[in-house]
């Protein structure tokens, strides 16, 4: 009796482990590979492994900070690693970074001018980082439920739409969209403008619904909410999934964030890391991947590419004005951040 | 009274069930909701199934799981049964020192083992899948030497001994006389292990080497844009696949019964 038990689950385990595990060639060289969770296609790795018989260990994280962590421990050495603007600095500044030759690679003229531009306010001479996405932050609104169009982040603080608006739960984000409602440099190290927006956020605080992360877009979406704070790649998948959704960057300007990729101190094969970065250039697989995430791409061979209504969308294509409006965040000073989040703990336990 | 009291009794069990189960449930619907938003429906689908299976980072994480749970199960039921014996036979002090020895890795957070066991295998060895196996294999043996012992406790010595005096050798005496009647113990540790295993992810995300990837490091390295719905149909399948398993596992032992049975046929 007991044979036959332990046949059938054996069995059934056997079944299980059939499942794929049929191996390839196996690449002699290696990149090891840090970036965020789905944010490139897989197609794409397998591509550049196939096309060059480089292979890719890819690992991702969840937030800048937890990456930073997980990079800082020094547990793997990673080769490439791709975050924010802000993290991106911090490690350069750290010297965690290595120069590359930009200029001899084939598809870096791709890259806009101005993507290159954003990118020299944290790497003044263009020599570390390789914009990879960018977007921006404002309001994603249901036009059914607002009286008329939103053009300000005003309509987030006069209390017409009372537990009807989502935040971002963002230390950054948050006091950042404050700052500049008020008029404030987002990168402002003065004390007093901070604690002026955190006295407008404590005060906004009983209208607000919840201060959400992912779920943001989800409850605009649903029509939980009015409208909510969100990056303009949510809004794009939110504009997806319900018609009567808008996204405006508002007047008063906003934060443009950049996500880079930087060639680290480790990496003891800067051709293939190149060569990586220079496929990810390349027309054909920037156009793959930016189908894959729909967030911004400053590919400009992508961006004419485009089909008209994504070209024409604020949350894939950022309009020059908007983009103008808009600050690159590049405060790291420890003490700012200490007191960002002494101000947050203080709005949250209010 | 008594009808009131069977009421509140049924309703009492009523909540339970929907509070361990609604969630599953949902998850269930999700896997064919042809959206991939969570909050609307698009109609029923099966399309998440079949990416699912075209879905090669998903399979091979499938793969990676399965692998290391059947794998560091297998090692750790070898290891701690050998164990259990081991601290069976022990004096009454030994026993147990060595059992509160055993214990602690079970009481202690995840996260201490988990970073202990990486600052221990990055001086070792690269970071990869051999360092995850180990890891697992080694959080897992105390949970196959709590399951194997109680049956080692009730274990008839005297069948042992007879079978010595019938001129069975210690090894032959083992594997006949004393793992059949220890055997749902090591199958009870190897299903514990297998689950622990399938359900870490603290240890496993820190003793991972770059690309090696579970089902739940890879659903974490999702939550950033949202999980996608092939997941959930991956959940679904395993849970149908566990609840047969269990139906068959059950229904199964359901009808032989142990000890006298074994006695029985080791005549």
């Amino acid at each position: 009796m007991r044979k036959r038990k332990l046949c059938v689950l054996g069995a059934a385990l056997a079944g299980m482990l059939m499942l794929g595990g049929c191996g390839k060639e196996e690449p002699t060289e290696y990149l090891t590979v840090f970036n965020y969770g789905e944010y490139m296609d897989p197609d794409v790795i397998d591509r550049f492994t196939e096309e060059t018989g480089i292979g890719i260990k890819y690992e991702e994280a969840l937030t800048p900070e937890e990456l930073y962590a997980k990079y800082i421990s020094g547990a793997i050495d990673y080769d490439l690693v791709c975050s924010a603007d802000y993290m991106i600095q911090r490690l350069i500044e750290e010297g965690e970074a290595q120069k590359v030759d930009f200029a001899s690679m084939e598809y870096a003229d791709n890259i806009g001018d101005r993507f290159w531009e954003f990118s020299q306010a944290f790497d003044p001479d263009n020599e570390y980082a390789l914009p990879y996405f960018y977007g921006t932050i404002g309001i994603l609104y249901d036009t059914t439920k607002v009286d008329a169009p939103i053009d300000s982040w005003g309509v987030l603080f006069d209390g017409s739409y009372k537990n009807d608006i989502i935040m971002q739960n963002s230390q950054r984000d948050t006091f950042m969209i404050t700052l500049k409602y008020l008029g404030h440099s987002l990168n402002t190290s003065d004390e007093g403008e901070l604690r002026e927006a955190q006295e407008l956020l404590i005060r906004q605080k009983p209208d607000v619904q919840a201060y959400l992360v992912d779920e943001a877009r989800d409850e605009v979406v649903a029509g939980n909410a009015a409208m909510a704070v969100v990056y303009s790649g949510e809004a794009y998948l939110g504009h997806e999934y319900n018609e009567d959704l808008a996204y405006v960057v508002p007047k008063e300007g906003s934060n443009v964030w950049i996500d880079s990729w930087i060639v680290t101190k480790h990496c003891k094969n800067p051709e293939a890391a190149a060569k990586f970065l220079d496929f990810l250039c390349r027309e054909d697989v920037a156009e793959q991947n930016f189908e894959y995430i729909y967030y911004s791409t400053p590919n400009q061979a992508v961006v004419e590419n485009m089909d008209e209504e994504l070209r024409n969308d604020p949350a894939i294509t950022p309009t020059e004005e908007d983009l103008a409006k808009c600050e690159v965040c590049t405060q790291t000073d420890p003490e700012i951040t200490k007191l960002y989040n002494e101000l947050w703990k203080e709005l949250k336990a209010d | 009274m008594v009808r009131l009291k069977n009421a509140f009794m049924k309703c009492y069990l009523a909540l339970i069930l929907l509070f361990l189960y609604a969630p599953i449930f949902v998850l269930v619907v999700l896997s064919f909701n042809d959206s991939r938003s969570r909050v609307t429906w698009g109609g029923f689908t099966l399309r998440w199934y079949g990416e699912l299976f075209s879905n090669r980072q998903i399979l091979e994480a499938l793969r990676t799981t399965l692998l290391l749970g059947l794998g560091s199960a297998a090692a750790a039921t070898v290891i701690g049964t050998l164990g259990a014996v081991g601290i069976q036979a022990m004096r009454r002090r030994g026993y147990q020192i060595v059992m509160s020895l055993t214990n602690i890795p079970i009481l202690n957070a995840d996260i201490v083992t988990g970073i202990a066991l990486m600052l221990w295998f990055v001086r070792l060895m690269p970071l990869g899948f051999g360092s995850v196996l180990a890891a697992h294999i080694t959080f897992n043996i105390p949970y196959v030497i709590l399951s194997v012992m109680p049956k080692l406790k009730s274990l008839n010595l005297s069948i042992y001994e007879a079978a010595r005096d019938l001129g069975a050798g210690s090894v032959y005496a083992f594997f006949h006389i004393v793992l059949p009647q220890i055997g749902s113990g090591i199958l009870a540790g190897f299903f514990m292990a297998l689950t622990m295993s399938m359900d870490d992810f603290v240890i496993t995300y820190f003793t991972k080497g770059a690309g090696v990837n579970t089902l739940s490091t890879m659903i974490y390295g999702e939550i950033r844009k949202g999980i996608k719905p092939e997941m959930y149909a991956l959940s679904t399948l395993l849970f149908a696949v566990i609840f047969v398993i269990l139906l068959v596992f059950n229904a199964l032992s359901g009808r032989g019964k142990n000890t006298d049975d074994v006695i029985e046929r080791s005549r």
